[in-house]
């Protein structure tokens, strides 16, 4: 797959303080890419150092073929970028706002109202923008990002504001441009939200990229538990000590519960274990470190190394 | 060249969205019109013809209120988008930004030119309506005042864009430029003129008086406009200007540096900030 955007060695700081230090990754065709990270964890930094908004102090920003820092921006015809906190002029209609961002992409005039009707913003597009709730004016937003069919999409914390119907047609959106090879960069500072719906996971933290690759390659990396919950069956007393002494590490939640924390190569002998035909067990659970748990872990472990 | 056009053609749609022009233009030809009137009751039949009184009492007035209009639009230009979190939305679009300062410099350039062009030359049809004889000098007089006044609108136009892209607080920016009015169009002048008479004419020869009264873009378009003809006579600037040796060419070609350059400036620091 092709490159679309490279960034290498990168450094950027503001003030003495480092927002972003020493980052290098690349995103290819047809990627999803969630950016996670804390507020202030050099994710909108990472981003405007793509748009060409600030220069980086040190390495290099490459996006379609462009230097953003030497102010080339002829690639960005093909680059939708939605900010953090989207605002337009406020005396504008949605329409006149979208049509003016058309011209500026050479994009079609007759995809305006098709893309207004995608984010269901048809019935206000006569209205001034000024009117809209946040809601709406995120939807023009992202309208404005899809303008021009484009190739790298850069979309900083798109789903705030955006109500759950919303947020589904938004991730339809979002697969529909992985399947024509575009390359969807998402940030966000909560990991949970990302779930099925990106490829690969960047984590930056203080501005340092501390994981990056697919979730189940950071749950190799993590070599987090997975928590077998099991409900005890009735049966004769002594007879669940008598099981819990043999097969060992269980604790009791309560009275008919128990659980363990398995690690990844003893699972499977766990979960023989607790379904052989003399375990007192009526019913099982497994569950499976959560997202959270996982950048949590790796939040934590960056921490101990500092 | 599309691109300016574009940011241009949007500059003009939210100046007639938000009222700026239709309150330029009424403020204009208000004023032009009210100057009109009263000031062809004391020439009376003689003297000076009408239009000649109208020029020098547009001219003056340009000369405060076009630089605080141009000013007032042009303030806000670069750090209000920035502090609205538009500007970080067109500049990830395909545009440069010398073609976003060129593009708004279009814009509000037209909205101005507009205003002017409508205002002033309604004061001119009104007269010529009521039957006054006007001679082709005098016409031309008046066109050129048109002219020159949107000149000095560029002017500070492109001033009030160095002063936008330079200051991070919108704030900052309406205070400063009130200061550069209040220096250009009031305080200069009346520095210049404590000069001159404390100094006698010892060490202030004529010829740096000719570079002073340049470096102040709203004398040279008081020369251009009170300084000849018939009209010099009567704003009493004649003197001054005959003096002065400084050729119509040369007031507008200060005039045309005097835009650029700021406007030059402009592009150069937006190019470099960062945000």
């Amino acid at each position: 797959m092709a490159e679309t955007v490279c960034i290498d060695g990168v450094t950027k700081s503001y003030g003495g303080v480092a927002a972003v230090r020493d980052v290098s990754f690349t995103l290819r065709e047809g990627e999803t890419i969630a950016l996670v990270g804390h507020n202030g964890a050099g994710k909108t930094t990472l981003i405007k150092l793509m748009l060409g908004l600030i220069r980086p102090g040190a390495g290099t920003v490459s996006v379609l073929g462009d230097n953003p820092a030497a102010g080339e921006f002829a690639a960005r015809k093909r680059l939708g970028y939605l900010p953090e906190n989207v605002s337009f002029n406020m005396a504008l209609t949605g329409r006149e706002t979208l049509a003016f961002y058309a011209r500026l992409k050479r994009a079609r005039s007759g995809d305006v109202p098709g893309l207004l009707d995608r984010v269901g913003l048809t019935a206000a597009a006569d209205r001034r923008v000024g009117a809209y709730s946040k809601g709406m004016r995120q939807r023009l937003g992202l309208a404005q990002a899809l303008l021009g069919d484009p190739k790298v999409l850069l979309l900083d914390e798109p789903t705030t504001g955006l109500d759950p119907a919303l947020r589904r047609s938004f991730y339809g959106i979002i697969d529909e441009l992985r399947a024509k090879g575009a390359t969807v960069l998402l940030s966000s500072h909560a990991l949970t939200e990302l779930e099925g719906k990106a490829d690969r996971v960047i984590i930056l933290n203080r501005g340092v990229k501390i994981a990056d690759g697919t979730i189940e390659e950071l749950r190799g990396i993590a070599r987090l538990s997975t928590r077998i919950r099991i409900r005890l069956a009735d049966c004769e007393p002594g007879r669940v000590e008598d099981w819990m002494k043999r097969t060992g590490g269980w604790r009791r939640v309560n009275g008919h519960m128990l659980e363990i924390d398995a690690a990844p190569e003893e699972k499977i002998m766990l979960l023989r274990g607790a379904t052989a035909i003399d375990a007192p067990v009526a019913d099982l659970d497994i569950i499976p470190p959560t997202l959270d748990e996982l950048y949590a872990h790796f939040l934590g472990g960056q921490e101990t190394i500092q | 060249m599309r691109t300016i056009l574009i940011v241009a053609r949007k500059e003009i749609q939210e100046g007639l969205r938000n009222r700026w022009v239709l309150a330029t233009t009424l403020l204009l030809a208000a004023l032009a019109l009210t100057l009109t009137f009263l000031g062809s009751a004391p020439t009376g039949n003689v003297g000076a013809g009408a239009l000649d009184v109208v020029i020098v009492s547009l001219s003056s007035l340009t000369i405060f209120l076009v630089p605080l209009i141009a000013l007032l639009i042009s303030h806000d230009a670069i750090v209000g988008e920035m502090e609205r979190g538009t500007m970080l939305l067109l500049l990830s679009y395909p545009v440069g930004r010398w073609q976003v300062i060129f593009g708004k410099f279009a814009g509000h350039l037209a909205i101005l030119a507009f205003a002017t062009l409508l205002g002033y030359g309604a004061s001119a049809a009104v007269l010529a309506a009521t039957g006054v004889s006007i001679d082709a000098a005098t016409w031309s007089a008046f066109l050129s005042m048109i002219l020159s006044s949107v000149m000095l609108g560029a002017v500070f136009i492109a001033i009030g864009y160095l002063v936008s892209a330079l200051v991070a607080e919108r704030g900052t920016a309406g205070g400063i430029a009130i200061g550069i009015w209040l220096f250009f169009v009031l305080i200069y002048d009346m520095a210049l003129l404590g000069i001159l008479v404390v100094d006698q004419g010892r060490t202030v020869t004529g010829d740096m008086l000719n570079v002073l009264l340049l470096l102040n873009p709203a004398d040279a378009y008081r020369l251009l406009n009170l300084g000849s003809g018939s009209v010099g006579s009567l704003s009493g600037m004649g003197g001054i200007a005959a003096n002065a040796a400084l050729s119509p060419a040369m007031l507008i070609a200060a005039l045309a540096a005097w835009a650029l350059a700021p406007l030059a400036a402009a592009t150069l620091v937006f190019s470099r900030r960062e945000l």
